[in-house]
């Protein structure tokens, strides 16, 4: 398991484009948005929450196919299934390496995003949490959606049409987190939501997910 | 002397006996479910009191509640039919989840779209962001994923397969959408027309057609779906067909 | 440790190829799959890897015991060689990465990247993954395809060495690899009549 999970970070690393190009996609967002809605700072500090969360959402979108295709295409989820780890903590590491190559750095970079977006003083902390407790859930959805699609030719925007709608309870409650943040209302019950959607999604997912790619390899 | 086996439900999942039902069963919704729509409209429409708030605009419910509700029950019928694929392998029942997706797809659009010729006069506006919209939108998106899914693989079982784990999985998240939905925001759509709560809220004038019209609604559903299997079961049939020609040949 | 398939059935897109297929292998035993191509030698291959289920008949050996090489090589392009072979290595939780690079004559190679090899060293490489599963039943897909003639006489000695130490091999290929001693299996006389899985399709022709 653990070797699987180096394998996939040292991939990333090297492959190019694991850590950078979802960050890069997060950063071009976060500049287009003021440029397409105005300069004004009150609307940018409205919006910004919601363009934070979309923007996370959408740069996590971009590199699921990388989870499986990859490995299914040079043959190695074929030797993964009949290695001697199941295919659904398989489906786990690789939804953990992808969290830990896509996920984190966007948490980490959204504090950033956020000034350039006028997001209020007060929602930096709601933001940083409610990334950090909802982009795991991103993760684990879009593995699902990955491994629903990976033996397909050109699964990429098929995905997108499937994992979308699977985004919505994430967001809501995520983007709802920082919004109250920002008007300064209390978000326990929005971080509490997402960390349940969290949760029930990393325990349960992974089982689907691996059903999904036994059908596919077969 | 061999014993007869008993009858059961499951024997329909053989190809030729659900054709063989449905070759009798189909026209009859079909004709039924014409007759109780063209009686419930007709009978809503024009021999129905208007409302005193509402005005005659209201009548547009007898489109918009059985739409709306054939909706949901589309998808509850395509997982409970999933379920069956996955546990019991009766390929009918696949297909005829697949066949239910497109018609519950088409119900979620006439829900929507009743729902905006209704809201306009209404609320002044063809479309806000109240959480049944929103939930009904949401829902849309999952029919066209589900659809997408079926239509994008190629070996027949394994479409069935993977359409039926997402019905599974996406089930769950509808449902958690929902609630998402009301939580993100209170709407201002007024509560479900029909309750079964004492103190009817509507007048059995209104509710005569109303229940009529969705039971043609329910018997366009499965007219529909009836015949979207059999046209599944006919194209499995050519493939079969092919299949021997090419193996004997 | 023995491998007993009996009047297996295997489909491939929903389409039978093969049945009534049954062999038997005791350790040290070689079996080579022959047929014309489409005869349903890398579906029966899968099909024992409890890659993709069969249709009918029992297969004795778990999955668990057997390692499967396909036509890909799994391999990691950004990954030496090296890198690619101890990662299986952990995956199977055994060591003899050098004794495995050695036998497939990779261990002056071992720091060159996956995807700066030609495709006769990476197929080698491929084959040096099975040495480090530890699995006693290799089950191979045309092993030989872009080696030379050199590197085919390595392989047939690390299936030998395999064999010896009590492991069992079922190969499709059309090469010889000099194992007298394999038994050699024609699919050709078990291709299915044609139906469809479970009867379904066919319950209307």
């Amino acid at each position: 398991m653990i070797a699987l999970l180096a394998r996939d970070l040292r991939l990333a690393m090297r492959a190019g484009g694991g850590f950078g190009l979802g960050l890069a996609f997060f950063l071009v967002l976060a500049v287009l948005v003021p440029l397409g809605v105005g300069p004004e700072g009150g609307t940018l500090a409205a919006i910004a929450p919601g363009i934070l969360w979309i923007g996370a959402l959408l740069a996590c979108l971009l590199s699921l196919d990388r989870i499986f295709a990859l490995d299914f295409e040079d043959g190695s989820l074929d030797l993964l299934a009949t290695a001697p780890i199941p295919l659904e903590g398989v489906v786990a590491v690789k939804a953990l390496a992808h969290w830990l190559t896509t996920g984190l750095p966007l948490v980490l970079a959204a504090p950033v995003l956020g000034i350039l977006l006028n997001l209020p003083g007060p929602a930096y902390g709601e933001l940083v949490v409610s990334l950090l407790i909802g982009t795991p859930a991103l993760s684990v959805i879009g593995a699902f959606g990955a491994a629903l699609t990976v033996g397909l030719k050109r699964g990429g925007l098929l995905m997108s049409l499937l994992v979308l709608p699977l985004y919505v309870p994430t967001l809501v409650f995520g983007a709802e987190a920082v919004s109250r943040g920002a008007q300064g209302l209390p978000v326990a019950t929005p971080l509490l939501l997402l960390a349940g959607i969290t949760a029930g999604s990393t325990a349960l997912l992974p089982f689907a997910a691996a059903l999904a790619l036994r059908i596919n390899l077969r | 002397m061999t014993p007869t086996p008993r009858p059961s439900l499951w024997e329909y999942a053989n190809p030729v006996k659900f054709m063989r039902l449905s070759d009798w069963l189909l026209p009859l919704t079909a004709w039924l479910a014409a007759a109780a729509i063209a009686v419930g409209l007709v009978w809503g429409f024009f021999l129905t009191p208007d409302d005193f708030r509402q005005g005659s605009t209201v009548k547009i419910i007898f489109l918009h509640v059985p739409s709306a509700l054939m909706a949901i029950n589309a998808w509850a019928m395509m997982l409970v039919a999933s379920l069956v694929w996955l546990i019991r392998r009766h390929h009918v029942s696949a297909l005829a989840a697949r066949a239910a997706g497109p018609v519950g797809a088409m119900m979620t659009l006439i829900a929507l779209f009743t729902g905006a010729i209704w809201g306009q006069p209404m609320w002044g506006t063809w479309w806000a962001w109240d959480p049944r919209l929103t939930s009904f939108l949401i829902l849309f998106l999952f029919y066209l994923g589900y659809i997408a899914l079926w239509s994008a693989i190629e070996d027949p079982d394994t479409a069935a397969d993977l359409t039926a784990v997402l019905c599974i999985v996406g089930s769950v998240f509808a449902v958690l959408s929902r609630y998402a939905a009301i939580f993100w925001n209170q709407g201002l759509h007024q509560g479900a027309s029909l309750s079964v709560a004492p103190g009817t809220r509507m007048d059995w004038a209104y509710k005569a057609p109303l229940y009529v019209s969705m039971t043609g609604f329910g018997l366009l559903f499965l007219a529909l779906v009836l015949a979207g299997t059999r046209t599944e079961i006919r194209a499995r049939r050519m493939k079969a067909l092919i299949n021997r020609e090419r193996m004997q040949g | 440790m023995e491998l007993v398939a009996s009047d297996l059935a295997c489909a491939r897109g929903g389409i039978a190829l093969l049945e009534g297929v049954s062999l038997r292998l005791t350790p040290g035993q070689a079996l080579i799959l022959r047929g014309p191509n489409g005869c349903g030698k890398t579906t029966l291959l899968r099909t024992l890897a409890g890659l993709q289920p069969a249709m009918a008949g029992t297969i004795s050996c778990p999955p668990e015991t057997v390692a499967y090489s396909g036509h890909a090589d799994g391999l990691k392009a950004v990954l030496s060689v090296r890198e690619n072979l101890s990662f299986w290595a952990q995956i199977h939780d055994r060591a003899g990465v050098g004794v495995a690079m050695a036998a497939m004559n990779l261990t002056e190679l071992a720091d060159r990247q996956a995807q700066n090899l030609s495709a006769g060293q990476k197929r080698r490489l491929g084959l040096a993954r099975l040495m480090v599963t530890g699995r006693w039943l290799w089950l191979l897909d045309e092993p030989t395809v872009s080696l030379d003639a050199a590197s085919v006489a390595l392989f047939g000695a690390i299936v030998r060495t395999h064999l010896a130490q009590g492991g069992a091999a079922i190969m499709a290929t059309h090469i010889d690899l000099g194992l007298n001693e394999a038994a050699v299996l024609d699919l050709g006389g078990f291709r299915a009549a044609p139906r469809a899985p479970d009867g379904f399709d066919e319950a209307f022709v």
